[in-house]
């Protein structure tokens, strides 16, 4: 059974099919909002997260799908002990696809090895969330209009950020792509992701803890959050929280077509005053995420034979 | 120093120097009731040095387990006095339930049942991960 746990678990290929499914559903809504007449999501969400599972919602939805599930494990079996290979058993008697969020790494790929339905990796503590970077995806195709020869920087937390590190693995299978990597000593990028993803495919990349510097460089600048959820200490998530804030003055130097993106949600780390700015991508790629979930979605029912 | 040659067992050879003791921890070796010798730091010819464990009986060895610590290391079955299998092993793909995933993070970690499996990621250089949560295993 064809399930997405990973982004690497797709060819560049298949994202690119996604890519062109997603733009022609953007072209032509209509010809989709039938298309999962009768077929059902079950969105199992052991934690919350209200945007990733209203965008899951609001594909079926619009592809003409139900959807059934849970948005905290408070009020699943989980709380009575089940296990997540039980739950994945008993889910594919009632739905047709699941959407799994889970604070626990490899969770989605325990339930897929139990399901007899697709399931899709909606986030697994800091590890994986394939989805995400299927919407950063989208945008950086809409906006630049290729994958190949960019400049892209990330900037904030790098250490935790598990969105980061899929989007740089997505990209490592592009021509020509560079890395900039702009964080504190403390949220570097971790020397596996460098080893094991840059410098293995021969991605050059630069470290610095100076956005001003690089900017000028850059066609496309990844914002993050630094997470509270993710540190053990307090202390360490308030000297590090406030490190890269995005101005206007900041981007005196940047191109002038230059993509900024964020996976959202942003605390304080882009101001406001940058939405109205024509670079700002954050609130188109929120919009994409949803047309690549539909994509997603459809493709997994097509090849389980659901559709 | 002498240590008796066996009959009817086990003698994994070509150990890296070092790595014995581990193997012998790993394969549950502990729990035998049948003589076991760890030999260490045997001069080699070909590795410099070398550990060496003979088991005197002929018990079933994971060679996975073996595979996965020390690659180079080689296998001869013993019947009777005489070698009739000398086996050199290769890492094994995956591995269950004999490193167990440390991260605290990691669905193994709160999942008593789920089985603990690493998978090699990086030939080259040994690297095994878990297979859920992919931290590096020790």
């Amino acid at each position: 059974m064809r399930s997405l746990i990973d982004i690497l678990d797709f060819s560049v290929e298949e994202l690119q099919e996604l890519i062109d499914t997603a733009n022609d559903i953007i072209a032509h809504p209509e010809k989709y909002s039938e298309r999962c007449r009768g077929k059902k999501l079950a969105t199992l969400f052991f934690e919350p997260s209200t945007r990733t599972r209203l965008s899951f919602e609001a594909a079926m939805y619009e592809l003409g799908g139900n959807v059934i599930g849970f948005s905290e494990a408070r009020s699943s079996s989980a709380a009575k002990g089940e296990s997540v290979a039980d739950t994945a058993r008993v889910i594919s008697c009632y739905a047709d696809i699941i959407a799994m969020r889970h604070p626990k790494e490899g969770a989605p790929l325990v339930a897929a090895m139990n399901a007899s339905i697709p399931v899709i990796n909606a986030g697994d503590g800091g590890h994986n969330h394939p989805t995400q970077t299927l919407a950063d995806l989208l945008t950086i195709y809409r906006e630049k209009g290729r994958f190949e020869h960019l400049t892209v920087g990330f900037c904030g937390d790098l250490k935790f950020g598990r969105t980061v590190h899929s989007l740089i693995c997505a990209l490592s299978r592009y021509e020509d792509i560079r890395v900039v990597l702009i964080s504190p000593e403390e949220l570097k990028l971790p020397s596996y992701v460098k080893k094991d993803v840059l410098a293995a495919n021969h991605i050059p990349y630069v470290q610095t803890t100076d956005l001003e510097s690089v900017m000028p460089d850059l066609d496309i600048l990844y914002m993050t959050r630094v997470q509270r959820e993710r540190f053990f200490n307090e202390e360490d998530y308030l000297r590090l929280k406030d490190s890269y804030i995005l101005t206007p003055e900041r981007l005196w130097n940047a191109k002038a077509d230059l993509s900024i993106l964020h996976p959202l949600p942003r605390v304080n780390e882009i101001s406001v005053a940058i939405d109205d700015d024509p670079r700002a991508c954050y609130f188109k790629q929120v919009l994409y995420g949803k047309y690549m979930r539909m994509a997603l979605i459809l493709k997994l029912l097509q090849e389980a034979g659901r559709l | 120093m002498n240590i008796d040659s066996i009959q009817n067992g086990i003698v994994i050879d070509h150990i890296t120097a070092g790595q014995g003791m581990r193997l012998y921890e790993l394969l549950g070796l502990e729990k035998l009731e049948c003589s076991v010798a760890i030999i260490k730091n045997v001069v080699s010819r070909k590795l410099g040095k070398k550990d060496i464990i003979k088991i005197d009986s002929g018990i079933h060895v994971d060679f996975d387990v073996i595979g996965y610590v020390d690659p180079g290391a080689t296998v001869n079955i013993i019947r009777e006095g005489r070698l009739i299998e000398k086996r050199t092993i290769d890492m094994p793909e995956t591995l269950t339930n004999v490193i167990f995933c440390k991260n605290p993070r990691c669905i193994t970690s709160t999942e008593q049942e789920l089985k603990h499996v690493v998978k090699l990621t990086d030939r080259r250089n040994k690297v095994y991960r878990c297979l859920y949560c992919e931290t590096k295993a020790n």
